[in-house]
């Protein structure tokens, strides 16, 4: 009883001219009573509506419901999106006891290629809105005996301002594949240089933080701080920053059909006792430590047509990235004299300077059926190992791979993929590849970024 | 560098005074937004009528419009997932995020049709909300209008009084337009019609036609042609007297189905856009009832 009163002083406050006698007052809130309980008489019927019509729909598809203000969506706060991803293939390719990329020191994380019928990453990921102020991504990879958390993050929705700050493990913001997951990938296997730059993409954990400008042109640019374990850095066992990114997008459209993006990223990060094996001018394998520093410039190009914007007829998609990294530090090559091996525990300095790039074109040419062509080029570039140039091999070779890819995807959560390589990328070794390669996507998968 | 960051400061504070920035998913839902906002708003719609809506690319250019945008208008019950979640997180513009008040959703304020009693990918492109195609029931423009003249008093207080006007005078000339295409509409009362994608079960609900056929075997997977021959051979029992399609839709389909069955394949705008006249919300209606009234009967 107290609530009506006291809107009704409240009312005749913020009208005067109404409130001249306490007759008005009584009026007000004799209507306010009248209309509180209409709401109420109104909103029983509707929920006595609501479940006549459940009762009525409860047989077949329910043609009506009268509770529109509870649509909801299969992903909610107490129901995060899990999507699991199947992932296998069919690998025919030629026995190679250790494939690397001539000219390039082996990245960390790069599990090879098994041949025959192998089980690929199969990855878990569950993803939701943790409270108004941030949401959580997990993206877990399972193989025999190995679980990996390839991302674990959490990232701020509330910041506003065009800013985004993103903690815990996550892929960097740099170039423009990096952020994409093998079963997003537009080809069975990964590309030359992003195997040559990180094993398969470069993750971090740490800090990101990102700033989109108000402006027409999409401008993007980000900032990442972090632990730089991972390749072409190591585990330091330090306070403060192991490894630093920057990166800027450019994007826009070009008419409606047309739409593109453009963007520089550069990393820094350093080695300690980066382990590597490789062979040595005796061809005998050596170990190599490799203590200092490397920087990685990536420059990227996105481009994306559809007839009229609409892209579940045709489209085509150009993508090609650009790197050039230099090295500079010591290099410490193992006695290996005992296996017939050149080196003698010589410490020298080591420098490179390599690049590298990727172009590649993916053509929908009617629903569900998509062919595409990737040319992959490498240059080993400069590299002076010091006082070790008498023990190992200094490469002086272009690795560059062919791909065709032809895939179907019966609906957007599964697809088969048949791929031909024509790999060059050890020097004297000319491979032909195959591959057949299935995607499976189960439950509420995000969308995939552009 | 220096002239950029000038030109930078001096045009920030400019936008703070400009008009309201209206983002909307779909042509009619920027319609509406310019029909109650006039000059106090400024929209951009992200897809046009010739775009599917369910698939559209988070482009850059459309993150960046996101970026800017101080209301969001979309359809909602799932239409946009695919799209509209991640451009909306990766704007990093925090007053529009889902269930802030510059998130609009029009789906909540109709009563939603064909809700899935199974939610299940085997059942095709469902959503569990009901079928999204809101839109071409001109009685649900109305219920967002009202609810949409609401918000944007919300979220711009100054202007309130414009949206409140200018939903009034919409809404009289709505009503009477409703009125009149009820009235034009009385002949299609109960014709049959087959359906590409489940676009219009709106639009034959409110002028009660008779749904005889859709020839998509699941929601949002495309006819196969074992498929659209059964689906020819059930018209032969229960005939419908046009196939309807949305126009962008691909048209290969009804038109071999409609040579098939000998009855006139249709494509009506579906949204604004849409067709030659539909060149605002009106226009839509005025050019759907046009061609379904050119069906012979």
């Amino acid at each position: 009883m107290l609530r009506p009163t006291l809107l009704a002083v409240a009312l005749a406050a913020a009208f005067p001219a109404f409130a001249d006698t306490d007759l008005d007052v009584l009026r007000a809130e004799l209507q306010e009573m009248k209309t509180s309980y209409e709401a109420r008489i109104q909103a029983l019927e509707a929920r006595l509506q609501a479940a006549e019509s459940q009762s009525a729909a409860a047989s077949e598809t329910a043609s009506a419901a009268a509770q529109p203000s509870e649509a909801g969506s299969a992903g909610n706060r107490f129901n995060p999106d899990i999507s699991l991803i199947l992932q296998g293939r069919y690998a025919n390719l030629d026995d190679i006891e250790h494939r690397h990329i001539t000219g390039f020191m082996p990245a960390g994380h790069d599990h090879g290629t098994p041949r025959g019928f192998p089980l690929d990453h199969t990855e878990l990921v569950i993803a939701a809105s943790i409270d108004p102020y941030f949401d959580g991504y997990f993206n877990l990879a399972l193989v025999d005996e190995e679980v990996e958390i390839e991302e674990a993050w959490f990232r701020t929705t509330a910041l506003g301002k065009g800013f985004t700050l993103k903690g815990g493990r996550f892929l960097s913001g740099l170039g423009y594949q990096n952020e994409k997951h093998p079963h997003a990938w537009d080809f069975a296997d990964n590309n030359l240089m992003y195997r040559a730059l990180f094993g398969e993409a470069y993750g971090n954990d740490g800090v990101q933080l990102k700033w989109v400008a108000p402006t027409d042109l999409f401008m993007e640019f980000g900032a990442e701080v972090g632990r730089g374990a991972n390749f072409p850095g190591t585990d330091r066992n330090k306070n403060g920053a192991g490894s630093t990114v920057l990166f800027g997008h450019l994007g826009d459209d070009v008419g409606v059909s047309h739409s593109w993006r453009a963007g520089l990223s550069y990393l820094q990060t350093r080695a300690s006792d980066r382990d590597a094996d490789i062979d040595d001018l005796n061809d005998v394998e050596a170990e190599t430590l490799f203590s200092g520093s490397s920087k990685v410039w990536i420059a990227d190009f996105v481009w994306k047509w559809a007839p009229n914007g609409n892209a579940s007829e045709r489209n085509f998609k150009f993508a090609a990235e650009y790197f050039r990294r230099t090295e500079d530090g010591d290099l410490l090559c193992v006695d290996n004299t005992a296996d017939g091996g050149a080196c003698t525990d010589v410490t020298g300095l080591y420098k490179t300077t390599q690049s590298g790039f990727y172009a590649q074109g993916v053509y929908q040419f009617m629903p569900r059926w998509r062919t595409g062509y990737r040319y992959d080029r490498l240059d080993s570039g400069s590299i002076d190992f010091g006082a070790n140039n008498a023990f190992l091999p200094i490469a002086d070779y272009a690795p560059t791979r062919h791909s065709l890819m032809l895939d179907f995807s019966p609906s957007e959560f599964s697809r088969f993929r048949l791929q031909y390589s024509k790999d060059e990328s050890m020097e004297n070794v000319s491979e032909n590849q195959w591959f057949v390669q299935y995607i499976h996507s189960l439950g509420s998968h995000g969308a995939h970024s552009f | 560098m220096k002239q950029l960051f000038t030109a930078l400061l001096l045009w920030l504070p400019l936008s703070v005074h400009a008009a309201l920035n209206v983002f909307a998913c779909e042509p009619e839902w920027g319609a509406l937004a310019s029909e109650l906002g006039g000059d106090a708003v400024k929209v951009y719609t992200a897809t046009t009528a010739m775009q599917d809506p369910h698939r559209i690319e988070a482009r850059p250019s459309l993150i960046a419009q996101a970026r800017r945008a101080n209301l969001v208008v979309c359809t909602g019950a799932e239409l946009e997932v695919g799209w509209l979640p991640l451009l909306l997180r990766e704007s990093g513009n925090a007053g529009v995020q889902p269930g802030r008040p510059g998130y609009f959703e029009a789906s909540r304020y109709v009563t939603m049709l064909e809700k899935p009693v199974r939610i299940d990918r085997s059942q095709g492109d469902v959503h569990a909300a009901g079928n999204p195609h809101i839109q071409t029931d001109p009685r649900n423009i109305a219920r967002v209008g009202a609810a949409l003249a609401q918000r944007l008093a919300e979220i711009d207080p100054a202007h309130a009084a414009v949206y409140q006007a200018r939903w009034k005078d919409f809404s009289a000339r709505w009503e009477a337009a409703i009125a009149r295409w009820q009235q034009q509409a009385a002949p299609l009362k109960r014709m049959p019609v087959a359906v590409q994608h489940k676009s219009f079960s709106y639009l034959i609900n409110w002028l009660s036609l008779r749904e005889v056929a859709t020839l998509e075997p699941k929601p949002g997977v495309e006819p196969s042609l074992g498929h659209l021959a059964e689906v020819a051979a059930r018209l032969k029992t229960t005939p419908a007297q046009a196939v309807l399609r949305a126009t962008y839709q691909n048209p290969r389909a009804s038109e071999w189905l409609a040579a098939r069955a000998n009855i006139p394949a249709v494509a009506l705008p579906f949204t604004v856009g849409g067709a030659a006249g539909a060149d605002d919300l009106f226009g839509v209606f005025d050019v759907t009832l046009a061609e379904l009234l050119k069906v012979p009967r």
